[in-house]
C-alpha cells in the first residue's frame, strides 16, 4: 500500500507557492480534462501574454481572484507511483499568518520557498519559525525563479549561506535545499540541464524518498479519551485515537488523572474485535474493571504524562484584539477543554532575529511565550515528548474565536500561586472577562423627563444583552452615600463629584453604569466627565418643560410654581443645555421602547 | 513503528471528526445525499460508533426530483442499519410546482438550500456533517473541517476559524452552527478504493447497464419517470450508461460506460479524463458560482 505524506508550501508572496504545486499538479498528471480547459481559459483572460498560469488552479476563492493574492490555505492530492500526497498551500501574506500556521499544523514537512532575485526575508523567516512552532523538523528550501538570476550558482550559494546561518537555531531533523523554477519546471519533476552544478534531486524525487520520523520519542500507550460508548448497560468501552505506542488485549493500562489501573479485555477497531492495535488508529477499548473514566481522561502504559495546572506555552496570536495577561480564555488540549487563564507574557520573539523582547501584549501574527494558569488539572506534556498532548488552542470565551494556537515549552511542579507575584488585576481583565466594555452612561435633562425610567429600561435591555450593570438615581445615591448632603451649590457639586467617582470605580471593576440626576450645569457634568475619562457618555433627556410639568407625577413643578421649593430647575433655578452630548433622546410622544432601542443603537459604537 | 496506509490514516482521520463532534456537539445530524460519499461517510460513521447505534440522525432533502433507484435505496439502508432517517422537502415549493425543467437556478436554490436550511432550523441542529471533498471544486478545497455558519447560516471565507492540527473548535452561540466535512481529505479515487475495500453498499445507479436516456445539452439523461417530457426532436434511446455523481435525475449527466463492476469502475475513475463535477448541470454556471451558493447556505 501507498502512505500517504503531507506537506505544506510557504513562503513570502510572489515567491510563486501556487505555481510551484500547479506545475506538479500538471506534470504528474493530476488534472482532469476539464480542469485543463478551464485553467488555459482562466489563464487567457486573467493574465498577460496568454501562457499558462498555473496559480489559477490554486486560488479558488472569489476575493482571492479579485485580489489577485491567496487568504486562505488550498489542499490539493496528488499520487505518484510512489506515494499518495496531501498538499497545503499557504498563503504568504503577513495579514494571512493564522491561515499560514493552520497548514503548518496539518503537515509533515514544509517546502518554503524563496524567490532566488530577493533572497531571504522576513516572511521566510516567520513561516521557518511557524513550521518549527507548529512539530515541523524536516525543512525543503525551493530556491525559485532561479531562470531570473540566469541559473547563477554564485546567487545560489549566497542564499544557501544565509539558510545556514538561519536555520541554526532550529533543531531540524533533515534539510534541503534545491534551486528550481516553477514556472519553466527547473529541478520540480526532472533534474533541469539548466543547473548542472546541482547534483541533487528534484523536488518530486526528493519527496518520493523521503522518510519522516515519527514525532517523538514516545513508545509507550497514550490515548485521549474522546467517549465512553454504553450502547447498553452489558458494555462499556472507552473510544480514542491511539497517539503513541501500541496495546494488545492483556495489556494493564492506567486512567490519568486518577492514576487507576485495569487490564484490557477487548480492543475493536471499527466492527472487528482484535488483539492489537497501533498508534493512529482509532479504537474502543474494554476494560476489566470499572474504573472512572471519561471524556479529557488520557489512557496510558508506562510512566505516563504530567498533570499540572500551570505551564509555559509558546502561542502564535492570531486574534484582531491583542492577548492581555489576566484574561481568561478556554483551552483545548487533546481531548480536554478547561478555563485558563494566560497569567503573564515572559517575552515575545523578534521573527527576524529570534531575540527575545518584553512584552505587555501579543498582538495578531506575533509568536510569545507565556504562562498559563488552568482552573483544573490536565494531562500534558511538552511538545517535543509527545506532540498530541503538546499541542494546544485557545479560544476566546465571548467571541468563541480561536485566537491561538500554541505549544507546551515547559510544566510546572505544584502549584500555579507562584505565578500571582507579578500580576496586578486591572480594568481591562476585569471587563474582558465580563465580556464587554465599561461604561457611564451618563442621562441628563429635567425633573420628570423620563431619565430614570429610561435608564431602568436601558438598563434590563443590556442586562439580556449579558451585559453586567449598575443604575445610581436618587433613590440610591441621595438616601445612603450622600445623605449628608444637602441642595447648597457647595453640596450640589460635591454630589455630582461623588457619583462620578462611585460610577469611576464601578467602571474599574468592569461595570457598565447608567446615572439618572438632573445635573443641570454644564461646569458639574464636565466636572464628572473629567474623572469618568473616555467611558463617560452623556444622554441628553430633551423632553421639553411644557411636557415635563404636564407629566408632573410627583407634583414637584405644582410645588416649584407656588413656591414651596426653590431652585427647582427649570422653574426657578436654569438647566444649562448640553453642548455636544453624544446621544439626545426626546421622550415626548414615544414609547420607552423606542427611545431605549434609539439610544441602544446609538450606544452600539461605544459597547 | 508500523505506520498506517493511506486509506486507514483517511480513515481515522474521519473516525476521529465524527467522535469529536459527537461528544462536543449539543445537537448534530448527518446529511444524507444517498450518494458514493454518503455511503462512505455513513460507513465510517457506523464504523466510529460501534456497537452503538449513531448516536445522531440522518437527514435527507428530498427534492423529489431524486432517482426513483435513490429513494429505494435510501429506505433500504435505514431499515438496514436501523438508522433514524429523517426526510424533508420544501413543502411550499412543490405546492409552487418548483421544477429543474422550469426553474433553473432558482429550482436548486429553492428545493435544496432553503430546503436545507429550513431543515436544520426545524430540528435545531447545531452541527451537520457533510460528504463534501476538498478535491471536488476550487472553493471547498479552502473549506475548513470544521465550517463556521452565522446565525443566518452563511459562510463567509475571507475569515475562517483558524485550524490547529486536530483540536477543533465547536464553541458556537445559540442559533449558529458549525458544517462538519469528515472527508474533507478524500479523492475520487480514494472514496471508490475504501467502497471497495470495505465493501460498501452503494446504489446501482453507479453501475452501468441499459437506461432509458436522452442527449439533451450534451448531456446524458434518464428518463426515470414521464415528468421529463420529450422536446421536439428528442428520443428516447437505450444505452449502457452509469452515474458518477447522483442527484436530482434530470440535472445528472450520465456517461456511457461498460464498468458494470466495481473493479472497472475504478480502473475507469482512475485513467479519468474528466473530473466529476462536470456531470453536474448546476456547476456549469460562472466561475465562482460553487462558492456563491455556499455563502448561501448551500453544502
Amino acid at each position: 500500500m501507498k502512505d500517504l505524506l503531507k506537506f505544506l508550501t510557504c513562503g513570502n508572496v510572489d515567491d510563486g507557492k501556487s505555481t510551484l504545486i500547479g506545475h506538479l499538479l500538471y506534470d504528474t498528471k493530476q488534472l482532469y480534462a476539464d480542469q485543463r480547459q478551464a485553467l488555459e481559459l482562466d489563464s487567457r483572460v486573467g493574465s498577460a501574454g496568454g501562457q499558462i498560469d498555473y496559480s489559477l488552479l490554486l486560488d479558488g476563492l472569489m476575493s482571492e481572484r479579485e485580489q489577485g493574492i491567496t487568504i486562505d490555505v488550498a489542499y490539493r492530492y496528488f499520487k505518484t507511483e510512489v506515494r499518495s500526497y496531501i498538499v497545503a498551500d499557504a498563503p504568504g501574506h503577513e495579514e494571512y499568518t493564522r491561515n499560514m500556521a493552520v497548514a503548518a499544523s496539518f503537515a509533515q514537512l514544509a517546502i518554503i520557498l524563496i524567490d532566488a532575485s530577493k533572497g531571504v526575508q522576513i516572511q521566510t523567516r516567520r513561516h521557518l519559525r511557524i513550521c518549527y512552532l507548529m512539530g515541523i523538523r524536516d525543512v525543503v528550501f525551493a530556491i525559485n525563479k532561479m531562470d531570473m538570476v540566469g541559473y547563477d550558482r554564485q546567487r545560489y550559494k549566497e542564499i544557501e549561506n544565509t539558510i545556514y546561518e538561519m536555520t541554526d537555531s532550529f533543531s531540524l531533523n533533515s534539510l534541503t535545499i534545491i534551486p528550481v523554477s516553477a514556472t519553466a519546471g527547473d529541478n520540480i519533476t526532472e533534474h533541469s540541464d539548466q543547473m548542472p552544478w546541482y547534483k541533487g534531486l528534484s523536488l518530486l524525487e526528493y519527496l518520493d524518498q523521503v522518510e519522516i520520523l515519527s514525532d517523538g520519542t514516545q513508545t509507550d500507550f497514550t490515548m485521549p479519551v474522546q467517549r465512553v460508548c454504553r450502547p447498553n448497560s452489558g458494555f462499556r468501552g472507552f473510544q480514542g485515537q491511539i497517539e503513541s505506542g501500541s496495546i494488545s488485549v492483556g495489556d494493564e493500562v492506567r486512567s490519568l488523572p486518577s492514576g487507576e489501573s485495569a487490564v484490557v479485555t477487548g480492543i475493536l477497531t471499527g466492527f472487528d474485535s482484535v488483539e492489537h492495535a497501533i498508534t493512529g488508529q482509532p479504537v474502543t477499548l474494554q476494560l476489566n474493571r470499572e474504573i472512572d473514566i471519561s471524556r479529557g481522561c488520557v489512557l496510558v502504559t508506562g510512566k505516563g504524562h504530567p498533570i499540572s495546572e500551570s505551564f509555559m506555552v509558546t502561542l502564535l496570536w492570531m486574534d484582531e484584539s491583542p492577548l492581555v495577561p489576566g484574561v481568561n480564555y478556554i483551552l483545548k488540549l487533546g481531548t480536554k477543554m478547561t478555563n485558563v487563564t494566560v497569567m503573564e507574557i515572559q517575552y515575545k520573539i523578534d521573527v527576524h532575529s529570534g531575540r527575545h523582547v518584553p512584552a505587555d501584549r501579543l498582538y495578531k501574527n506575533e509568536i510569545g511565550v507565556c504562562s498559563i494558569l488552568s482552573s483544573d488539572k490536565i494531562i500534558l506534556d511538552t511538545f517535543d515528548n509527545c506532540q498530541p498532548l503538546g499541542g494546544l488552542i485557545l479560544i476566546d470565551q465571548v467571541t468563541n474565536r480561536t485566537c491561538a494556537g500554541g505549544t507546551v515549552k515547559s510544566i510546572m511542579a505544584g502549584s500555579g500561586d507562584l505565578f500571582w507575584h507579578n500580576f496586578d488585576l486591572t480594568r481591562d481583565i476585569r471587563a474582558r472577562n465580563m465580556g464587554q466594555k465599561p461604561l457611564t452612561i451618563w442621562f441628563t435633562g429635567l425633573s420628570g423627563s423620563g431619565k430614570s425610567t429610561l435608564a431602568n429600561a436601558l438598563e434590563k435591555r443590556l442586562y439580556a444583552m449579558g451585559k453586567h450593570t449598575m443604575v445610581l438615581d436618587g433613590d440610591n445615591v441621595r438616601l445612603g452615600l450622600n445623605r449628608d448632603l444637602g441642595f447648597s451649590e457647595e453640596d450640589r457639586i460635591e454630589n455630582i463629584r461623588r457619583i462620578a467617582q462611585v460610577a469611576k470605580l464601578m467602571n474599574d471593576a468592569g461595570l457598565i453604569v447608567l446615572t439618572a440626576f438632573i445635573s443641570p450645569f454644564h461646569r458639574d457634568r464636565e466636572n464628572a466627565r473629567n474623572i469618568i475619562g473616555s467611558s463617560f457618555i452623556e444622554v441628553y433627556v430633551s423632553t421639553p418643560l411644557e411636557e415635563c410639568e404636564n407629566r408632573d407625577t410627583k407634583e414637584l413643578y405644582k410645588k416649584a410654581r407656588m413656591g414651596q421649593i426653590h431652585d427647582f430647575t427649570g422653574v426657578s433655578s436654569p438647566y444649562e443645555i448640553p453642548v455636544s452630548p453624544e446621544i439626545t433622546v426626546d421622550t415626548t410622544e414615544r414609547s420607552i421602547d423606542a427611545c431605549v432601542a434609539n439610544i441602544l443603537d446609538k450606544l452600539s459604537s461605544f459597547l | 513503528m508500523n505506520s498506517l496506509d493511506h486509506l486507514s490514516a483517511l480513515e481515522a482521520e474521519s473516525i476521529y471528526i465524527m467522535r469529536e463532534v459527537a461528544a462536543e456537539c449539543e445537537n448534530p445530524v448527518m446529511l444524507y445525499s444517498i450518494g458514493k460519499d454518503s455511503s462512505v461517510m455513513l460507513h465510517l460513521a457506523r464504523k466510529a460508533f460501534y456497537p452503538e447505534n449513531l448516536p445522531f440522525p440522518l437527514l435527507h432533502i428530498d427534492t423529489t426530483w431524486k432517482f426513483r433507484e435513490m429513494i429505494e435505496f435510501r429506505d433500504h439502508i435505514a431499515e438496514k442499519y436501523n438508522l433514524n432517517m429523517l426526510v424533508y422537502t420544501n413543502q411550499e415549493g412543490v405546492r409552487q410546482g418548483i421544477n429543474p425543467f422550469d426553474h433553473g437556478a432558482a429550482y436548486t436554490d429553492i428545493m435544496k438550500t432553503q430546503a436545507l436550511k429550513a431543515a436544520l432550523k426545524h430540528y435545531g441542529f447545531t452541527a451537520a456533517f457533510g460528504g463534501g471533498r476538498r478535491d471536488e471544486e476550487k472553493s471547498r478545497a479552502k473549506e475548513r473541517i470544521f465550517s463556521f455558519r452565522s446565525k443566518e447560516q452563511t459562510w463567509d471565507p475571507k475569515n475562517q476559524r483558524p485550524e490547529m492540527w486536530n483540536l477543533y473548535n465547536t464553541k458556537i452561540h445559540k442559533g449558529e452552527s458549525i458544517r462538519v466535512f469528515p472527508l474533507s481529505n478524500w479523492t475520487e479515487a480514494d472514496i471508490w478504493q475504501y467502497i471497495q475495500r470495505e465493501n460498501i453498499e452503494i446504489v446501482s445507479l453507479y453501475y452501468a447497464k441499459e437506461r432509458p436516456c436522452i442527449y439533451r445539452d450534451g448531456n446524458i439523461i434518464m428518463v426515470d419517470d414521464d415528468r421529463l417530457k420529450l422536446l421536439p426532436g428528442e428520443e428516447i434511446q437505450y444505452k449502457k450508461i452509469r452515474f458518477r455523481t447522483l442527484g436530482c435525475y434530470p440535472l445528472t449527466g450520465g456517461m456511457e460506460s461498460d464498468a458494470d463492476t466495481l473493479e472497472k469502475i475504478i480502473a475507469e475513475t482512475l485513467g479519468a479524463v474528466y473530473s466529476e463535477r462536470t456531470s453536474r448541470v448546476i456547476d456549469h454556471e460562472a466561475a465562482g458560482s460553487m462558492e456563491r451558493r455556499k455563502r448561501e447556505g448551500y453544502f
